[in-house]
């Protein structure tokens, strides 16, 4: 019996370093991912200390409404006279936040449900996947326009609903990639010894599907963030200073009308294009790493 | 034998359909049910702030307006609106009194599929020419960069794309002077002094005004096709069948079409069908950007005012065209795939 949680434990931090290990491997060695990963820590370094190194204007003045790009304000003012650049400095972590969140939460959910939904069988893996179907023929952004006339969304809440509703897509694919995996002699071992469920799932199941999650996990970052700026440009979430609000800000106060202060739509639609297309190549190149075909 | 099986796989599939449907419909209409505020208190509100007029009055206003009973117990309307919704009754508006939400429906719909549709063909057909040449041609210097556009294309948000193009081509005065487009062509179905009908004024106004619209959604989806393509033509070209035809020296074009094509063409037909399904419902944010008069925008509109018939009757809809695309693309993989054959058991992703 001791015997064996010491393998189980060894082997377990040694995949993880392993896992680490090749994680950086990728990362250094694709150029895609490389740059990725630069951007991505850009923005998360210049949401970190921007609140200290480029504090928002909380006045406005009203002799600099919506000014063209200036030595004082290099990308302008907004229609309040509030300087753009410490709106875009300080508007990206709260969106990465909340859509890390939102993907933690359905990552979780996807992976627990899936993952028991294949190993158990039956009864209610039907049950479950017939209503994985029912779930995916509600158009999420029509769903989600009604569901926000619950609660007075905020970030977090709208974050945990977000991580809810994305299970049923990634419980169908994780219940696949179980389901193949279960016919492999280590899992055979394991219900042989007598494992709990709980211990195979998250114990031998769960580290081979670290790949798989990594993907998954920037695929629902991404949707989080489309579904977050997508309420928020509909006017639907009252949220606190992001880009996606900015945005709002912009398209409500007629910017596009006026070609001088063009910059107030276009940063912040320019700061999501660089987030996503960053965790798409982070993404990518995860994905990389962890494809069987090409990993040798 | 075989048709008999078929005949019940068919059944079966076509109960478990109708059976999504249905718990689609039940639960939006318990969560329509259940949001905060109802449309007559939504539209008690909105006569006392536009007309000044005083609650008592408005609430005697909104009574001889809407002839539905909401002090019911819920589960009593619950089953006489699934009982109306069997016969085709999805029931009136209640923001336009009098007015069954299938005519308002059928008069928004055709302009979203209209704009959606022709953006997703055109995509599609761009997207798999584009796709399958790039898988040829993979040591070239310009490959990376199409791919790497094509995922760009494909991951950020659609409205951002309408936004740029909107930037692009109705705000930035490139030579100086006038914007590409005048910013009005934008917004809305059609121009305000144009009659609708088939002239070729009316035709040509609504190509102009749905051509930005189209371009969104065609920008937006051509990035996948691409790259499922160009995938799904690489893995084909490393078979050995594909091999074996050209050792036997058939004709590139022979090779080209009906070994490699029509096995490429498979999953990517399949998800064709399945993104089919979402096209009724997909497509909100963009027309509330170009204030295009479809059915999303129907939908937001009913949303505000609490329309709760209008907003059932669009989502069942959606669910409906989503399950039955869902379906065409399951039957429509059977049928393309000759390696498969259509057994009663084992289908259901056992």
């Amino acid at each position: 019996m001791e015997n064996k949680t010491a393998y189980v434990t060894l082997s377990q931090s040694s995949r993880a370093k392993k896992m680490l290990h090749r994680i950086w491997f990728a990362i250094s060695h694709d150029k895609a991912g490389f740059a990725g990963f630069c951007l991505l820590a850009a923005i998360i370094i210049m949401s970190v200390a921007a609140p200290v190194a480029f504090p928002l204007d909380t006045e406005s003045d009203p002799t600099q409404i919506l000014s063209a790009p200036s030595a004082e304000h290099i990308l302008g003012t907004d229609h309040l006279g509030r300087d753009i650049f410490a709106q875009i400095a300080n508007g990206g972590g709260e969106l990465l936040l909340f859509a890390a969140l939102a993907a933690v939460i359905g990552i979780v959910l996807g992976v627990t449900l899936g993952a028991f939904s294949a190993i158990t069988g039956g009864k209610l893996d039907g049950l479950l996947l017939f209503l994985a179907d029912v779930w995916l023929s509600i158009p999420r952004i029509p769903l989600l326009v009604v569901l926000s006339a619950f609660f007075s969304l905020t970030s977090v809440k709208l974050a945990v609903v977000l991580g809810i509703l994305s299970w049923a897509g990634l419980y169908r694919t994780i219940r696949a990639e179980v389901l193949s995996l279960k016919e492999r002699d280590f899992i055979e071992a394991a219900f042989m010894q007598n494992m709990t469920k709980a211990h195979i799932v998250f114990k031998e199941i769960t580290p081979n599907l670290m790949g798989f999650i990594a993907v998954n996990f920037s695929l629902l970052m991404r949707s989080s963030i489309y579904s977050q700026v997508g309420l928020v440009f509909l006017g639907i979430l009252p949220l606190e200073q992001n880009w996606g609000v900015m945005i709002n800000q912009a398209w409500t106060q007629g910017v596009i009308y006026n070609a001088k202060s063009i910059l107030f739509i276009l940063a912040p639609t320019v700061m999501i294009c660089l987030l996503i297309i960053s965790l798409v190549w982070v993404g990518k190149a995860l994905e990389d790493v962890c494809s069987p075909s090409l990993r040798k | 034998m075989k048709y008999l099986s078929l005949a019940i796989y068919l059944l079966k599939r076509l109960l478990k359909m109708l059976l999504t449907v249905l718990l689609v419909t039940s639960v939006i209409f318990f969560l329509v049910r259940l949001m905060p505020s109802n449309p007559i208190d939504r539209y008690v509100e909105d006569q006392m702030v536009q007309y000044g007029i005083t609650y008592a009055e408005a609430q005697n206003r909104a009574a001889a307006l809407f002839s539905m009973d909401l002090d019911k117990p819920v589960f009593e309307q619950y089953w006489e609106y699934i009982g109306k919704v069997f016969q085709l009754d999805f029931g009136n508006s209640l923001l336009s009194p009098g007015v069954p939400v299938m005519d308002i429906i059928a008069a928004r719909l055709p302009w979203t599929l209209f704009t959606v549709g022709i953006g997703l063909i055109l995509s599609f057909v761009v997207g798999i020419v584009i796709g399958a040449v790039m898988a040829f041609k993979r040591d070239r210097w310009y490959e990376p960069l199409v791919t790497g556009f094509a995922s760009f294309l494909s991951a950020i948000p659609d409205f951002l794309i309408a936004i740029c193009l909107l930037l692009l081509f109705g705000v930035v005065r490139w030579n100086g002077e006038n914007p590409l487009l005048p910013i009005g062509m934008m917004r809305g179905t059609y121009s305000m002094q144009v009659t609708p009908g088939w002239n070729i004024e009316f035709i040509a106004d609504v190509l102009r005004h749905g051509m930005i619209p189209i371009l969104t959604y065609m920008l937006s989806q051509v990035g996948v096709w691409v790259l499922l393509m160009k995938t799904c033509t690489t893995s084909c070209l490393n078979t050995d069948y594909v091999t074996m035809a050209k050792i036997r020296g058939l004709s590139s074009g022979k090779v080209l079409f009906s070994y490699i094509g029509r096995n490429a063409l498979l999953p990517v037909t399949t998800e064709f069908f399945m993104r089919l399904g979402f096209i009724v419902g997909g497509a909100l944010i963009i027309e509330q950007l170009f204030v295009y008069q479809g059915i999303g925008l129907e939908l937001l509109r009913a949303t505000n005012g609490r329309d709760y018939p209008m907003m059932q009757g669009i989502f069942l809809m959606m669910s409906i065209a989503i399950v039955l695309c869902n379906f065409l693309a399951e039957v429509l993989y059977v049928a393309l795939d000759p390696r498969i054959k259509t057994g009663g058991a084992g289908k259901d992703g056992k």
